[in-house]
């Protein structure tokens, strides 16, 4: 878990007491902030908006074409007046609105902190969940963890590696989703009988290796580092090296793990005692899960 | 006071999954329809978060979501610790539809019935990794 705090917001006012925003300035403010990271709210009414009427610690920037007379709101509100601050953006360019919207927000603790960190992370699709562990004891990187009754659950989405998808291959279910994935099943997308054949497949293969499919990976990565450590020529060692990866990664290329996860996998040692730890920690998960199972039958 | 359901966008702000004049032509559309809306850089960062804005959305079933696919928005709900209401939002995809299906799905009248019907995972409530003291 990374936070508990919602970034401040920006209010975009088109309502009874401000002037409708220019059509391109609106398009060009409302995608230029969302890639900036702040969530914005479209206010024409007095309706009120999920943010604005419940949350009232939540800091807004209320911004619209007031022509210096700010909406009745603004001055109405009592406690909620320290959350929202109103600023007139009357004849201000796109360009002026942004650095405005960022003088505001420096002066504001927000949790971001400005640090923004990529969201790929495991979903879990509880509906399919058989609780089997597997992505537990496969991954090596804490990504996965369980409830005190036994269930699994993500807890340390910044620890999973950007772009690697391989913990939803070796789910039987095809239960765990990555949204940002290209494809489906992964991305969310509705799973046909061949999708779970074909990832069922996939686990056969797994345990036709043993079960250790880090342990493979890490000797083929061994070997070619020792050939590449061989190589007395720079460019011809960056190519060979280039072409060792290759190689592990096609491999590898069902589990579609990035090359950069694979050059950065640690020891053989730390993968054998990280692989040991997860494996401890799903059996003891299942344990766990046994007995609240048991209890829940005694009741 | 309209019973329309509420707007909610999700921009993916991180990844090039859904494509940018997809994106483009919703806002541009919402913004010319003069209706009110919530747009979220993005809804995956939220749930890592553990945005509390999460748990608004989940406690108004009256609310269209413009994202991704029904089932990783339910996820991620689930994952936040607010699994949405059953039957709870309409989730329009953007990485399926085109930005002016997505704007009428958006903006359609509540009694419309939905041009293609909304297929939503049956996502069990469940404990999550936000209860922090439960952990193992």
């Amino acid at each position: 878990m990374i936070a508990t705090k919602s970034t401040p917001r920006v209010v975009l006012y088109e309502g009874t007491e401000a002037a409708p925003l220019e059509k391109a300035l609106r398009a060009e403010l409302l995608s230029k902030m969302l890639e900036r990271g702040l969530p914005v709210t479209i206010a024409r009414s007095e309706n009120p908006l999920f943010s604005a009427a419940n949350d009232r610690h939540e800091k807004r920037f209320v911004l619209g074409n007031f022509a210096g007379r700010f909406p009745q709101t603004a001055t109405n509100q009592s406690d909620d007046q320290t959350a929202a601050e109103f600023r007139d953006i009357a004849g201000l360019d796109v360009d002026a609105v942004l650095s405005l919207v960022e003088e505001l927000r420096a002066g504001v603790n927000d949790p971001s902190n400005g640090k923004r960190w990529k969201p790929w992370f495991p979903v879990i699709d509880y509906s399919r969940c058989t609780n089997c562990m597997q992505c537990l004891s496969f991954c090596l990187f804490d990504v996965y963890g369980a409830t005190s009754d036994g269930k699994i659950q993500v807890q340390n989405e910044s620890n999973c590696k950007t772009d690697c998808p391989a913990c939803s291959r070796v789910c039987p279910e095809v239960a765990i989703m990555f949204p940002k994935y290209k494809a489906g099943p992964i991305n969310g997308d509705e799973i046909s009988t061949d999708d779970v054949r074909r990832e069922a497949m996939k686990v056969d293969i797994s345990a036709l290796l043993g079960g250790d499919i880090y342990a493979m990976l890490r000797d083929r990565s061994a070997k070619a580092q020792s050939r590449f450590s061989k190589e007395r020529d720079d460019e011809r060692a960056l190519k060979e090296r280039q072409r060792c990866l290759n190689k592990l990664k096609s491999t590898a290329g069902d589990m579609e793990i990035p090359s950069e996860v694979l050059a950065s996998l640690p020891s053989m040692d730390q993968i054998q005692s990280k692989a040991e730890i997860a494996r401890q920690r799903a059996q003891q998960a299942l344990a766990q899960q046994a007995k609240a199972s048991e209890n829940s039958e005694n009741k | 006071m309209t019973d329309q359901p509420r707007i909610l966008y999700c921009h993916c702000a991180f990844a090039q999954v859904i494509p940018k004049d997809v994106k483009q032509g919703v806002l541009e559309r919402l913004g010319d329809a003069g209706v009110d809306f919530e747009c979220v850089p993005d809804l995956c960062e939220m749930s890592a978060n553990r945005d509390p804005i999460l748990q608004q959305i989940a406690e108004n079933p009256n609310v269209r979501i413009a994202a991704c696919y029904p089932r990783a928005v339910q996820g991620l709900f689930v994952a936040a610790g607010h699994p949405l209401p059953q039957p709870g939002p309409e989730i329009i995809n953007m990485r399926v539809l085109n930005a002016e299906e997505t704007a009428a799905a958006l903006l359609r009248p509540r009694d419309e019935l939905p041009a293609e019907t909304n297929v939503y995972a049956e996502a069990e409530p469940i404990e999550t990794a936000n209860t922090a003291g439960d952990r193992t």
